[in-house]
């Protein structure tokens, strides 16, 4: 183990970064509208997003990246590694994220929707200035732990070829043998980048206890 | 659309069946015995984390944070390409149950010690009143009720342990990721093979969450 291996490791976290923030910012805002399907009251909208979440959840994230990037790369167009990773993690935040905004906006008092209403608020404002806020206020919490999965899970994009830090860590492992200590040390890289975010949402969260009434 | 299907036709999609669900049943053996490991451990680590001895549950906590910690993909790959650094050669599925029962375990602790605490105290005090021991306190009074909380939530773990599986894609297991790919870059035909293991986690894992939240609904009230 020297010095040299922690570079060429270290030379991979951009790269988990790079998936894990892409994706988690695709979801941020494709959950939102996808939430909004799932909470219509058109039964017939509700249950197609109700599909096409429990669909997309079922399958697993490496079926999901081949599918991207040997299926739909090797056939209709060509497309990068890095890509093909941001489309699936994008596609699979989506989805989750969209059950933690559901979560978030289930768990605003519906007093707030008929106190807005009362004060004449139409129901776009009301939903602006009054829902919509703390909606994302509760979500915070859930965002995170989503977050620190995600972070986890964008290790298979290391297997169409993403150089992140699990790419790093099998290509050293590969030419030195010194699994247990390589893997060892990847591992806990990975505990290291999710420590911060977990402070981060503990702040955030006791930051906007105090701003936002809930 | 037809670069993606390359002519395939509905007799090749027909001849991939038997070899995809075949490499399945790895994937379903490798599932169920890490069921059959981690969950009993995953009990245990959770008594460690509500033990009250404080070594215990500090060692308890440290390594199901680690456990939850690193990516499963990267447990794997520790178990399988690490344990030959000491001399001890494991073949892949071991390694593959071995990584992903000790994954479940961490994982499931949480859950099997939140269904724990979720048994009123007041449960406890009477079987302590009615002279239990404390090894049939937790079996006749404490588990049953902490089961039956925490079963939606292990039963969505079990399925997320079945996607989990496919990871040991990366350790030249036989399973049906694999033996897609091995399809895909023998005919050219990746897009159709892959799109028919989509359709197979489909199959299995969308009844199975409509079923957990219907569970969950019937538990809650």
């Amino acid at each position: 183990m020297t010095l040299e291996t922690v570079f060429i490791l270290m030379g991979g976290v951009p790269y988990t970064l790079a998936v894990t923030c892409g994706a988690l910012f695709i979801g941020l805002i494709l959950g939102f509208p996808l939430m909004l399907l799932r909470m219509t009251r058109w039964p017939v909208a509700r249950g197609v997003a109700m599909l096409l979440i429990a669909v997309i959840r079922s399958v697993p994230p490496i079926v999901w990246l081949f599918l991207i990037f040997f299926g739909i790369g090797s056939g209709l167009f060509p497309i990068d590694p890095l890509s093909a990773a941001l489309v699936g993690f994008g596609l699979i935040a989506a989805v989750n994220l969209a059950e933690v905004y559901r979560a978030g906006m289930l768990a605003v008092h519906p007093g707030q929707a008929e106190a807005a209403a009362v004060l004449n608020m139409n129901r776009w404002h009301s939903f602006i200035d009054i829902i919509a806020p703390q909606m994302f206020r509760v979500s915070i919490p859930m965002i995170a732990t989503f977050a620190i999965g995600l972070l986890k899970d964008a290790a298979v994009a290391s297997t169409i070829g993403v150089t992140d830090l699990s790419y790093q860590g099998r290509y050293l492992t590969q030419i030195t043998y010194n699994g247990l200590t390589i893997m060892g040390l990847v591992g806990l890289i990975y505990i290291g980048i999710s420590l911060p975010i977990s402070w981060l949402a503990h702040a955030a969260n006791v930051h906007l206890k105090e701003r936002v009434a809930l | 659309m037809s670069q993606l299907w390359l002519d395939t036709t509905w007799a090749d999609l027909a001849g991939w069946i038997i070899p995809l669900l075949k490499a399945s049943l790895i994937n379903i053996q490798v599932t169920l015995l890490t069921l059959l490991f981690g969950f009993p451990s995953g009990f245990f680590l959770a008594l460690g984390l509500r033990s009250g001895n404080t070594p215990l549950r500090v060692l308890t906590r440290a390594l199901v944070e680690m456990g939850r910690g690193a990516p499963a993909l990267v447990l794997i790959q520790f178990v399988y390409f690490g344990l030959p650094q000491v001399n001890l050669t494991i073949g892949s599925f071991a390694a593959a149950v071995f990584a992903i029962s000790v994954s479940c375990a961490c994982y499931t602790s949480e859950i099997f010690r939140s269904g724990l605490d979720a048994v009123p105290r007041g449960q406890k005090e009477s079987a302590h009143a009615l002279n239990f021991t404390t090894v049939d306190e937790m079996r006749f009074v404490v588990l049953p009720q902490a089961l039956r909380i925490s079963t939606p939530a292990l039963l969505g773990f079990a399925i997320l342990v079945l996607q989990g599986t496919t990871l040991c894609f990366t350790i030249a297991l036989p399973e049906i990721v694999a033996q897609a790919y091995e399809i895909g870059s023998t005919t050219f035909r990746y897009f159709p093979v892959l799109l028919m293991t989509a359709i197979f986690f489909v199959v299995v894992g969308v009844p199975a969450s409509f079923g957990i939240g219907w569970l969950e609904d019937k538990t809650k009230h």
